[in-house]
């Protein structure tokens, strides 16, 4: 399991890879939080259950992103720790556990508007599962 | 003609780029640069996406590319591109995330030597009235349902009715600050939930608010209809929708990207999904980002009369001394159904403007009438080191861009490549020794919005005042910026 980050020029994206399907959608929540804020300060206090539905894996995996970027909005949410459950064609369900943000021990790296389709990708081969996300900044 | 990748380009003029119609494209691709430009524009993958648009169903004229153009998520940002109303189709890709992101440029009373020793008290004060950061928002500005529902119907129109600002901002501003056929009952209960606290908030990004000065006045003329003399004090206010722009966005495309395949619309990138202007989605994107316009008009409204409380409360001035009067307030992310001229006949256009500006002639009626004679007022904002622009709409922008023009610098670096070079030095010092005192919420915002990170916006205006796109009315300087 690992990620990098995919140079765009007004934007950012990155690239996953994991052994299973579950496992790139954990990886890929992980890396998407880690470019908002500095990971090693969050600590999961609270859990929230997440379910999205989507059409094919693709929109899934905006959806499970997109999802977790709403929360983290609203709720002033940060997640460090990602459990899928279940992947099936049409529905994403896991857990994330993070806590809420706070001014004196937390920052804000990177503000993400949105998370994107452009140059969307997922794939396995040769048995490793590996995704490219962009996110509009 | 030479070959980048697959984009063939032909250079028609100093200013002029065309990408000549070949296989799936129903219409050329036209891109304004300078020959140094290009250069840099060759290095993404933007000019394919030119191309690209010139695919979509409908469209009018060619795929244009303002000279600020950079690599976007489907359509390129500085992207053009018009459709016919009844057999085009509207792309919340055209419209990108921030959803009326724009800009806004107040005059005043004062003279740069006025604020000089107490920029940093005004910049400072200006960080606490204006929230930007994550979760912060104003404790006085609490909406119930049936206030957000008047926020997304009546834009700003809704946040004078409140008391934010004065009757006559709304004269200048792009459509009145209202985009009409608002229904917010196509809003979704996330995208409300998300805009809920976030009315009255700068954002992160490239959003700013920034206190400036005339420093250079081209058209004297134009300058004085426009209320702008060297060296006196001007305001900027940079934002946008917010969440709720981002989640009407992110909604609309799931929306279209079935939509797209039920109506049989081949895309070359998913990102371009559309569908038909007369279709129910069709009209249902129209409708919802309306409103999500409506609330970036509402959000640069509320924040312009915070800069005017801070200046009072800071200056000890009144109203009637610091005259921060409203010069014009432009849309930079929006599509729109106009009226055009196509060949001789009257057409009605939806114009996806994506990063680009609405550059009205002189005597357009959609122009107030204290600005008709001079054309429509156009704000470029550059990099926060640099300059910005005040332009004014030209017939020739009119007749061969849909009357758009360029929006900004455009990026020509990425933010990890902007964040790799200012390691190690202070930016904000750096900043501060050219007199440009710079307070962000986060100091990494300000890493990646060093100055080199983006195109010098003089180049950009150069080319849009060569190509007769846009006319250079007058240069301002930064003084003072918060970042988002």
């Amino acid at each position: 399991m690992g990620y990098e980050l995919v140079d765009h020029t007004a934007d950012l994206g990155i690239r996953v890879w994991a052994d299973d399907i579950k496992g790139l959608f954990e990886e890929a929540a992980r890396a998407f939080f880690d470019i908002i804020t500095d990971l090693s300060k969050v600590e999961a206090h609270l859990q929230r259950e997440v379910v999205v539905q989507g059409s094919s894996r693709e929109v899934l995996m905006v959806a499970w992103l997109n999802e977790l970027l709403y929360l983290h909005e609203v709720e002033g949410l940060l997640f460090c720790d990602f459990s899928v459950a279940e992947i099936d064609e049409g529905a994403v369900t896991g857990v994330a556990g993070g806590e809420v943000f706070d001014e004196g021990r937390h920052s804000i790296k990177t503000g993400v508007k949105a998370v994107t389709y452009h140059q969307l990708e997922i794939k396995e081969q040769e048995g490793r599962w590996q995704a490219q996300v962009i996110f509009d900044i | 003609m030479t070959e980048h990748g697959a984009v063939q380009l032909k250079k028609l003029d100093d200013y002029r780029w065309l990408i000549p119609r070949e296989g799936g494209m129903r219409t050329d691709g036209m891109v304004y640069a300078d020959e140094r430009m290009m250069g840099d524009i060759k290095k993404d993958q933007s000019l394919q996406q030119v191309k690209n648009v010139a695919f979509l169903p409908g469209i009018v004229g060619p795929s244009l590319a303002m000279p600020d153009i950079h690599w976007g998520y489907g359509f390129p940002i500085g992207g053009v591109a018009a459709f016919d109303e009844k057999e085009g189709i509207v792309s919340p890709g055209g419209v990108g995330y921030d959803i009326n992101c724009g800009v806004r440029l107040m005059r005043s009373g004062l003279e740069r030597n006025d604020i000089q020793g107490k920029i940093k008290g005004i910049v400072d004060a200006l960080l606490v009235n204006i929230p930007s950061g994550v979760g912060s928002h104003r404790k006085d500005l609490k909406l119930d349902k049936h206030q957000q529902r008047k926020v997304l119907q009546k834009g700003a129109q809704w946040a004078v009715d409140q008391g934010y600002g004065r009757w006559e901002d709304l004269e200048h501003i792009e459509e009145k600050g209202r985009i009409p056929n608002a229904d917010p009952d196509l809003v979704s209960p996330k995208a409300v939930e998300r805009g809920r606290a976030q009315l009255g908030t700068l954002g992160s990004g490239n959003h700013f608010v920034e206190v400036g000065y005339v420093a250079e006045v081209y058209e004297e003329e134009i300058g004085r209809a426009l209320g702008l003399a060297k060296d006196q004090v001007t305001i900027i206010v940079h934002t946008g929708s917010r969440g709720l722009g981002h989640q009407v966005c992110d909604d609309s495309i799931r929306v279209m990207l079935q939509a797209a395949q039920h109506y049989g619309i081949e895309l070359p990138d998913k990102q371009l999904c559309c569908a038909p202007l007369g279709s129910k989605e069709g009209k249902e994107y129209l409708a919802a980002m309306a409103c999500a316009a409506n609330f970036a008009f509402a959000n640069r409204q509320i924040i312009t009369h915070w800069v005017r409380e801070t200046f009072e409360q800071i200056l000890h001035m009144g109203p009637s001394t610091l005259k921060l009067d409203l010069i014009y307030d432009v849309c930079h992310n929006i599509a729109k159904l106009e009226t055009h001229e196509v060949a001789g006949k009257e057409q009605r256009l939806c114009v996806h403007r994506k990063g680009a500006t609405r550059a009205f002639p002189p005597h357009h009626p959609d122009i107030p009438p204290d600005y008709r004679e001079i054309g429509q007022p156009v704000l470029i904002p550059g990099d926060m080191g640099r300059c910005s622009y005040v332009l004014v709409g030209t017939e020739r922008a009119y007749e061969e861009t849909f009357g758009s023009t360029c929006h900004g610098a455009g990026r020509v670096m990425s933010r990890h490549q902007a964040k790799k070079s200012a390691r190690g030095r202070n930016v904000t010092q750096e900043l501060e020794a050219k007199g440009i005192y710079v307070r962000g919420a986060s100091m990494g915002t300000i890493a990646e919005e060093i100055p080199e990170a983006y195109k010098d916006v003089s180049d950009v205006v150069d080319v849009v005042q060569g190509a007769g796109i846009g006319k250079k009315v007058a240069q301002l300087k930064p003084m003072g910026v918060i970042k988002g």
